[in-house]
């Protein structure tokens, strides 16, 4: 093995795959068979960069060479980089020697497009399918598909994946159509029916059929880049909305725009990257999936833009005061859900330890709810409670003045002039 | 304040329980090991050991609590966290001294300090099993050493026997002295003499050819992912704290 090529093709080729920020290598059920190598099922975090992303998956491209010219990618046709391609065995070796050291959960496995999307999928696909096959390996391989694939292709990748994903890169066609002018929205929402589809049909067999063969267990997701285009949260928001709610995803994913290329479309090089939003989508995201929220009672016509200040449930709640002071010994627990500084884990605990007897402020906050934020909203076993009428505004002031921000060195304080 | 002294093991403190209901000690104040130690100061009561006692005080936790309830138990004070033993026996008294099932009565201190103590073992077991870095072997053989917070290495079987099926591998708690060993049959806990296998010429001889190779390519591959402009120190050393980072092969 000649060591100083395959360093400088993984530095390369792993650099170019890191924008892509789905780590997940959770809700697979892949067991180890036949004394093989491996299993997959609830993911684990096997390290962390330096700029807090969990690394579970060896995440690379097969190839950065790419006849796309999209505005956003540092693979650009157009930009002056080196390129590199891995042959299918190099993939397979590092994944096994990897995987065997426990320095990752699996593999991720991307590519820029040479030829066309066919061609391409072929070589990830055939990098799977050797995996399995050849070294019985049952750890998670995430697949990328590539916009404008074969339904046949698909279906192969499916068989040897436990998730597959296709990119949406921007919240909208619009958005899309601007800076990546090769691509078509089309091409990536017809391979996602075509997933959504035969999941729901694979499920329906392994019903019947115990050995029915797995399909994509771990499901599909998919990403878009935020802050490269103007588009604002509500579009973002509705959007993942609506592909959560039509192609069963089990993730959508905001990547907050990294400038890496000078481009009059994009924002200028040295613009920050947007992490107090990106974090705030998520929380969103969040609310929507776990928390009970309907995507309108988060963003809407009104407020078309998250609160950068606070987090969207602390948000929404300002708005609807009406709907509190919430009693923690008697409300129903999708009530409690919508409490600021209470999670889930916190909301299930109440629920459960309510039955042996009224819970009072020391209990709550031992239970792990943020008080701080939590006692403008609720009452509990204790006189104590917020009297004063307070509008969201002052309760919002209230709590920015008593909170440390994680956040506090990117927030500009206005000069004061008198 | 009546204080017992047991021997540190489950069935001990199974037993103690037994004393304290069938003596009436209450309250009573737990400790572990030898009770020589701390007669000098107070007056002590040494537990032995009982197996039928602790059998039957056992019996009665298994009627009031689920079976993964009993088992939560057992995790919590197998982890040897220093001073939480009157704590788990307040839970223990807890159960007793209730008519029904007391395991969500989260209101109750016992009740939420056990649950605590749960979510620190289970989260040093997670770190585990993500931290742990096997070294290949000449022999074939991968090897990895921890030093995790609490005693968590029974509780790491499961996920690694299941998982690397195919190579011999062992895990070692160089803290607790003490090791998982897994033969491609089955796994049995060692303990090893290192003084003649530490020496420095003896390691470098140990590891097999390619194992400098991965272990660049991995630290390659790790500075790679990296995107300097989304630097946060905080959040990094939040997810892998300083204390793990020598046995990681990234981060040496």
């Amino acid at each position: 093995m000649n060591v100083g090529r395959i360093t400088e093709k993984l530095n390369i080729l792993a650099d170019a795959a890191k924008y892509d920020v789905s780590c997940a290598s959770s809700g697979s059920n892949r067991k180890n068979k036949d004394k093989g190598l491996g299993n997959a099922s609830n993911g684990i975090c096997h390290s962390y960069t330096e700029d807090g992303r969990c690394v579970s998956l060896l995440k690379i491209l097969l190839t950065n060479h790419c006849i796309f010219d999209c505005a956003y990618c540092v693979s650009r046709k157009n930009n002056d980089i080196k390129r590199a391609a891995f042959t299918v065995q190099e993939v397979v070796d590092l994944t096994i020697n990897f995987y065997r050291r426990n320095y990752i959960e699996g593999l991720f496995l991307s590519s820029g497009i040479f030829k066309n999307a066919d061609y391409t999928m072929e070589r990830l696909v055939h990098v799977a399918k050797k995996l399995r096959t050849e070294h019985n390996f049952n750890g998670y391989i995430h697949l990328k598909s590539i916009p404008g694939v074969s339904a046949e292709l698909m279906q192969e990748a499916g068989l040897y994946a436990d998730r597959l994903s296709v990119n949406l890169e921007m919240p909208t066609e619009a958005g899309l159509k601007l800076l990546a002018p090769d691509k078509n929205r089309q091409d990536m929402i017809d391979p996602m029916h075509f997933l959504s589809r035969e999941i729901i049909r694979n499920t329906e067999e392994k019903k019947l059929f115990k050995n029915a063969p797995m399909f994509a267990p771990a499901g599909q997701s998919t990403q878009v880049i935020v802050g490269a285009t103007p588009e604002s949260d509500q579009q973002v928001l509705q959007s993942a909305n609506y592909f959560y709610r039509n192609f069963n995803l089990k993730r959508v994913y905001y990547s907050g725009y990294v400038p890496v290329l000078a481009d009059r479309r994009l924002p200028a090089l040295n613009t920050a990257v947007p992490l107090v939003r990106e974090n705030r989508l998520y929380q969103a995201d969040w609310l929507m999936r776990f928390y009970g929220f309907h995507v309108n009672e988060i963003v809407n016509n009104q407020n078309p833009l998250l609160d950068l200040d606070i987090d969207p449930k602390l948000s929404w709640a300002i708005r609807n005061m009406q709907a509190f002071p919430v009693d923690i010994n008697k409300a129903d627990l999708q009530l409690i859900l919508r409490v600021p500084g209470i999670g889930l884990l916190s909301a299930q605990k109440i629920v459960a330890a309510r039955k042996f007897a009224g819970l009072g402020w020391e209990q709550l906050k031992k239970i792990g709810v943020a008080i701080n934020r939590a006692r403008y909203f609720i009452t509990c076993k204790s006189n104590e409670f917020e009297r004063r009428d307070l509008t969201g505004q002052n309760i919002k002031q209230f709590i920015m003045a008593q909170s440390q921000s994680k956040y506090i060195k990117n927030t500009q304080t206005q000069l004061n002039l008198f | 304040m009546n204080t017992l002294v047991y021997d540190g093991s489950f069935e001990g403190l199974l037993t103690a329980v037994f004393e304290i209901y069938e003596r009436k000690l209450y309250p009573v104040k737990l400790l572990k090991g030898e009770w020589r130690s701390c007669a000098l100061f107070e007056e002590v009561i040494p537990i032995v050991t009982d197996e039928a006692r602790a059998g039957r005080v056992l019996k009665g936790l298994r009627k009031k609590l689920s079976a993964a309830g009993v088992q939560r138990l057992y995790i919590s004070h197998m982890a040897e966290i220093a001073g939480e033993d009157c704590n788990v026996l307040g839970f223990i008294r807890h159960v007793f001294d209730s008519d029904q099932n007391i395991e969500e009565d989260y209101g109750n201190r016992y009740v939420m300090r056990l649950s605590e103590i749960l979510k620190m073992v289970r989260r040093e077991k997670h770190r585990m099993e993500a931290f742990v870095r096997f070294q290949k072997l000449n022999d074939g053989t991968f090897y990895a050493a921890i030093e995790p917070d609490f005693n968590v290495l029974p509780l790491l079987i499961k996920h690694f026997k299941s998982r690397y099926t195919d190579q011999k591998w062992m895990i070692y708690d160089i803290k607790r002295n003490y090791g998982l060993y897994y033969d491609l049959h089955d796994t049995q806990f060692i303990e090893m003499n290192f003084d003649e296998l530490s020496k420095p010429v003896n390691v470098i001889a140990a590891y097999s050819e390619d194992e400098g190779v991965y272990q660049d390519l991995w630290k390659n591959y790790f500075n790679s992912i990296n995107i300097a402009s989304r630097k946060n120190t905080r959040l990094h050393v939040r997810h892998i704290p300083r204390r793990y980072w020598r046995h990681l092969t990234e981060k040496i």
